[in-house]
């Protein structure tokens, strides 16, 4: 019953299509990018394809395990990814990138010496990434819930998140933390006059401690739900990154929903993330993606993306480009005294890490 | 020959997604962590001996997870919450199963189509949809603040009672239709006997229909309690952060601590937690059938 001769023609078919595929990626240059959710103004993007002729390839993800999970996994496929700090060392540490080519990136003269001084820490020389944004770990609030519990709510200060007397008035109306030992437990530390970067596990137990008094007040240890629950006016504090409670707060505008949304970089300090552009060791296209990132460190076309995700930026040059509202927000372009305050989280060791882990989990799970 | 062909499908399926993925797994677990690509050590290579390999062979992952409390109470608090789940799950479908069985032939394959239903949309959406309902200003408690039952909007998110209501909404289609199957093959005639024999009507549905539904009950607990002793989303969108359960555990270690060889010996352990006591319930059952002969 079979039609042989049917099948052989399909066959044909398929084969044909097949050598079109292949021969695909040969005609059309392309660069594969990874890169966090609601991050570019997919203009750019386009720019870029219109001026080089080279695809981008565009996915997103939206917590650096996820990345990190993929890179050592091996074989991602991406030609151009973007970790966070504390993350590329560990990955530039696991031979996970490759060395820019610095002659190929002429643009890199825009970029910002006292930012460039601060990622060599993760990349030392900055041989291996170039900043793509920057931003602080803060806190974010609900401003009309927390004046009808505390007038004079201290929100520019680690006391409300520290301070049991304080902490607990907001306890009712829901208090979010980043899931992140790298981002709380540094602050803890801070807060306790210690060093943000302490190894010490005696002091690492002691910032422990704090966070486990204060335990009962918080809601949920989560690093990416407190967007949308500020947004929506679900809870009253949340203490996460910069750019993602602003995010709220645009979202919140944009839904006219009577909630507003504050950001503060607390006067005691924060600390300062930065997420770097890098190439993976197994890139296949490693002569676009030296394109790619040399075009992003173009002033006006980083001054654009900037203007879209309201994070500021490693590129000096770019600066005069972005937007007077954008520029002039201190909680994305802090004022230089607030600058100083800030502090760089460094990589942990394996056995520090380990740790941090077990301090972390007794924190979130009381086990 | 042509038997044989159509046998080996099926245990060709287990070995090469099973079997095979299983102990790609179990060998990650005896591995030990390392700053590369992959993240562990190799536990083998072919340049040595069988003699080499076995002396160097350790259970540590195993010791490490037998030895901190959080995996132990993980294990015992993922199958709390999955039992107490399967059991509130069997209460919710059973009069839904047997009201399908019970309503007009011709009506029945709509009912079924609409227990189906919901998995048109998305799990992941249909999890964050309840996050909508039972948050503070969610729509349960308007609801129920505008009735007047409450003053104050109740907690239900991110606590355990959030996980229990996701639980049960997602795995109730998995309970009806096991349970749907069985009453609806069993032969009204002999619920008829037994009231023309004096039986009251609680009495048969004990005596006849209950017995008679058991494969149906048994199935759709095992349906329901498998998947959600492993289960993350729920927990992880619904639960607060001190609902512990194993799969948030295995992900912690796994993608947080990005130590995949403890990952590995924590699926492994959950693999044997599962499969041993439904081995010895299934054994036990065909023990029972031989007896019965």
């Amino acid at each position: 019953m079979f039609d042989f001769a049917g099948m052989r023609r399909s066959f044909a078919g398929a084969a044909a299509a097949a050598a079109l595929l292949a021969g695909a990626p040969a005609l059309a240059k392309e660069v594969r990018v990874y890169n966090w959710s609601d991050y570019i103004d997919e203009e750019v993007l386009k720019d870029f394809e219109k001026e080089t002729g080279i695809k981008v390839v565009y996915d997103v993800f939206d917590s650096n395990e996820l990345l990190e999970t993929k890179l050592l996994a091996g074989g991602s496929g991406y030609d151009v990814v973007v970790p966070t700090g504390p993350f590329l060392a560990r990955q530039i540490s696991a031979n996970v990138f490759q060395k820019l080519d610095k002659s190929k990136l002429p643009n890199l003269k825009n970029t910002w010496p006292l930012i460039n001084e601060r990622t060599a820490l993760y990349d030392p020389g900055n041989d291996y990434s170039i900043n793509y944004m920057w931003g602080t770990t803060g806190i974010g609030y609900n401003e009309a819930k927390i004046k009808e519990r505390m007038a004079d709510a201290p929100v520019d200060s680690w006391d409300l998140i520290f301070k049991p007397e304080i902490v607990s008035k907001f306890k009712d109306c829901g208090i979010f933390l980043l899931d992140a030992a790298d981002d709380i437990l540094p602050v803890a530390l801070l807060y306790l006059g210690l060093d943000p970067n302490s190894k010490d596990p005696g002091e690492l137990q002691k910032a422990g401690a704090l966070l486990e008094s204060i335990r009962p007040n918080i809601q949920k240890f989560h690093s990416s739900e407190f967007i949308n629950a500020l947004a929506n006016g679900d809870i009253c504090i949340a203490v996460g990154f910069s750019g993602d409670i602003l995010q709220a707060r645009d979202r919140a505008d944009e839904a006219k929903n009577g909630v507003t949304v504050g950001y503060k970089i607390p006067k005691e300090g924060a600390q300062m993330w930065f997420d770097q552009m890098a190439i993976p060791t197994d890139a296949k296209n490693v002569e676009e993606a030296h394109a790619f990132l040399n075009y992003m460190l173009d002033p006006k076309v980083i001054a654009k993306a900037s203007n879209y995700v309201n994070y500021a930026n490693g590129n000096l040059a770019s600066q005069e480009f972005i937007k007077e509202e954008v520029k002039s927000d201190t909680s994305i372009f802090p004022d230089d005294a607030t600058l100083k305050r800030l502090f760089v989280k460094e990589p942990y060791d394996a056995k520090t890490q380990r740790v941090v882990t077990r301090i972390w989990t007794k924190v979130v799970t009381g086990q | 020959m042509r038997r044989w062909l159509l046998i080996s499908v099926p245990y060709l399926w287990l070995l090469v997604f099973f079997l095979i993925p299983f102990f790609i797994v179990f060998k990650i677990s005896l591995s030990d962590i390392a700053t590369a690509i992959p993240p562990y050590t190799p536990v083998f290579d072919f340049s040595m001996g069988i003699g080499e390999f076995i002396s160097k062979l350790d259970f540590e992952n195993y010791r490490f997870i037998f030895n901190d409390s959080l995996y132990v109470n993980s294990y015992f608090s993922a199958l709390k919450i999955a039992g107490i789940s399967t059991v509130l799950t069997l209460l919710v479908a059973y009069p839904i199963a047997y009201g399908m069985a019970r309503a007009p032939k011709e009506w029945q394959p709509t009912l079924v189509m609409l227990v189906i239903l919901p998995f048109w949309t998305s799990f992941l959406i249909r999890v964050y949809a309840w996050i909508g309902i039972l948050k503070k200003e969610g729509l349960l408690n308007l609801f129920l603040m505008n009735l007047g039952v409450i003053s104050e909007p109740l907690t239900i998110m991110n606590t355990p009672l959030a996980v229990y209501i996701g639980i049960i909404y997602s795995y109730l289609p998995f309970m009806i239709l096991p349970l749907y199957a069985s009453l609806e093959k069993i032969n009204p005639a002999l619920l008829e006997a037994a009231a023309d024999l004096g039986s009251p009507p609680w009495k048969s549905f004990w005596q006849v229909t209950f017995p008679l539904s058991l494969p149906g009950v048994l199935a759709g607990c095992f349906l329901v309690f498998i998947p959600a002793t492993g289960e993350f989303v729920i927990p992880d969108l619904l639960g607060g952060s001190d609902t512990l359960m194993i799969g948030k555990t295995l992900w912690g270690e796994f993608f947080g601590n990005r130590d995949w060889p403890v990952a590995s010996a924590v699926a492994v352990v959950l693999l044997l937690v599962l499969v041993i006591p439904i081995v010895m319930f299934q054994s036990n059952q065909e023990k029972e059938r031989e007896a019965a002969r």
